[in-house]
């Protein structure tokens, strides 16, 4: 029987063949919650009447979005997610370290494995072929307390990536180009495989970006196949024994499959307020929009190949006079890489600065809240009303390249005019 | 569920930053002010003149991004008896049904803002008393059915132990 990737990976789990629309009942590998949905996840398995987990060893909680804390009512969910780890036995990832997803990719997801998140860019974990998707505090709870869920087994919608990137044109801009095709709900309920030619030549962090922002289109996870450049990846993280090869069956019947030619795109912006939004950055409606804030960094576009590509562009320049450049690493090992590669030095001499590692000023909680009417334009992955803290504002997304461009600039700016 | 309420009208794609703005996070160890702040984003009346038994009604996608909770727990806390939208986001759904609140997938074109409505979860129908439409709707898959009969998903696990799929 010819399978798509979600039904490869659930049939194993579940031990029988599954077809979508199918309610099934799934044993999860690893369950996480981070600083802003542990709280209520904890005070939900108390509620439980918890006495202890039966596999500590799948249990993480994360501090990354108040991080470090920003005021005292996150201080004290902080103490109440340390205090509660330390005393049932289960990993404590504290300020400093970074966000969830990307330490889950460089330290734990494995290739066939199911994995719950207290947070929806879980599904970013699906970039090792991992079948990775975020749910609210009470489900993650209760994977948590019972070591299962259950999951609707999602239809599949395959996107067939093929040829060359141009010069200045990203995987990011791929997938808000994905995302601007189908909408903001053209992928609810249904899982994104992402495959072809120019897919199978990316690095696994170049690919990150893909399932990521596939709950942007409302996915229930983004999936990649495990190959050759998740092996590669996997062994440069000292995790070569976590490989596996696995791979949904190329003619597996599916509900929907677009042909992408990346050779054909321009580099892409979103604009506010919805992700769908996305235009070629040569379109009128961002041409010279004039940029306040740029902001580098996330589970979207946080890692060390992002900042190496806004540093190509930064270095030796100086940001336009009135636009403010923060950067953030997604972890603490993107942070020391990119201070070897003297990476910060770049941004901070061109006139930015640099925080910890951390989802940063993306949720709108700290570290970047814009000014009514500003506009912001960074590498996140969701440009939604009030999400960096202010509803008055306006928030673009890019690739790195286009954010680093439009610093220098300070108007959005074609990162072609400045990329060799 | 038949006694009638306001429809309160939303757009398509209501993001759960607008339900529930994340400059509001600290208000987290405080529902009765969090819950003045209900989709304040969105429309600014709401919070502060829905009536308990009242629907939120809206277009497609309602729920999108963020997986905070919170979002359908103070939807429920202000008073509405459920929303009513033509799709959801698939995490909103999951957690409204886990809060208790219903989640109605149904064509709501020609709801009008202030229709009075009423509502047959059992029987699947939604009625608008104002202009005389009538539709039904797919009911929720039986694990769903029995948790939000149930309360939510807390008070499913701790009746039946596991999830009673």
């Amino acid at each position: 029987m010819l399978m798509t990737l979600v039904e490869k990976i659930l049939a194993q789990k579940v031990g029988h063949d599954v077809r979508p629309g199918q309610l099934v009942m799934t044993p999860v590998d690893q369950i996480f919650a981070h600083d802003l949905s542990g709280p209520l996840a904890i005070t939900q398995l108390r509620s439980l009447g918890f006495s202890g987990f039966k596999h500590p060893e799948k249990v993480r909680f994360f501090l990354d979005h108040a991080s470090p804390s920003s005021t005292v009512t996150s201080a004290n969910e902080h103490k109440t997610i340390r205090e509660f780890a330390a005393e049932w036995g289960v990993e404590l990832i504290d300020v400093g370290e970074g966000i969830c997803h990307q330490i889950m990719m460089e330290r734990y997801a494995r290739p066939g494995e199911i994995i719950i998140g207290g947070d929806s860019h879980t599904c970013t974990g699906g970039v090792l072929a991992a079948l990775a998707t975020g749910m609210g505090s009470t489900d993650t709870a209760v994977a948590m307390y019972l070591g299962r869920t259950w999951l609707r087994v999602p239809e599949t919608m395959r996107f067939v990536i093929s040829g060359k990137l141009p010069r200045g044109v990203y995987s990011k801009d791929v997938m808000l180009y994905m995302i601007g095709t189908i909408g903001s709900g053209g992928a609810t309920y249904r899982s994104m495989e992402f495959v072809g030619p120019a897919l199978s030549g990316w690095s696994v962090p170049e690919r990150a970006v893909l399932p990521n922002m596939a709950v942007e289109a409302g996915a229930k996870c983004g999936l990649c196949p495990s190959d050759d450049k998740t092996r590669d990846y996997l062994t440069q993280q000292g995790r070569a024994g976590d490989y596996a090869p696995l791979a949904g069956d190329p003619d597996a019947p599916c509900a929907f499959e677009m042909k992408i030619d990346a050779s054909t795109l321009e580099p892409q912006v979103a604009l506010p307020h919805n992700v769908d939004l996305a235009v070629g950055v040569t379109d009128a409606k961002v041409r010279d929009v004039r940029v306040h804030q740029v902001y580098l960094g996330t589970c979207t576009n946080g890692r060390i190949e992002d900042f190496r590509i806004a540093t190509g562009i930064l270095k030796g320049n100086r940001i336009a006079n009135g636009t403010r450049l923060i950067a953030t690493p997604a972890s603490r090992q993107v942070y020391l890489q990119g201070l070897k590669e003297g990476l910060w030095t770049s941004i901070i001499e061109a006139g930015g600065l640099v925080n910890s590692p951390g989802c940063g000023a993306c949720p709108g909680v700290q570290t970047g809240i814009l000014g009514s009417g500003e506009n912001c334009l960074s590498t996140m992955n969701r440009n939604f009303k009030g999400r960096m803290g202010n509803p008055e504002a306006f928030i673009y997304l890019a690739s790195p390249a286009t954010c680093a461009a439009s610093a220098l600039t300070g108007v959005i700016t074609d990162p072609r005019e400045v990329v060799q | 569920m038949n006694e009638r309420g306001r429809a309160w009208l939303f757009a398509d794609n209501i993001s759960t930053d607008l339900i529930f703005p994340g400059r509001y996070v600290h208000l987290l160890s405080n529902m009765p002010e969090l819950v003045q702040h209900t989709l304040e984003d969105a429309r600014s009346d709401y919070a502060t003149s829905v009536k308990p038994g009242d629907f939120v009604v809206a277009g497609d996608n309602f729920g999108m991004g963020s997986s905070r909770e919170q979002a359908p727990v103070i939807i429920k806390l202000s008073g509405a008896r459920a929303v009513l939208a033509k799709s959801f986001a698939r995490i909103f759904f999951r957690n409204a049904i886990n809060v208790g609140l219903a989640a109605i997938e149904v064509d709501t074109t020609g709801i009008n803002e202030g229709d009075s409505l009423s509502v047959d979860l059992a029987a699947g129908h939604v009625k608008d008393h104002t202009n005389g439409i009538e539709r039904r709707f797919e009911p929720l898959p039986p694990i769903m059915t029995e948790i939000l009969a149930d309360g939510g998903l807390i008070e499913h696990i701790r009746k039946h132990g596991d999830f009673n799929l």
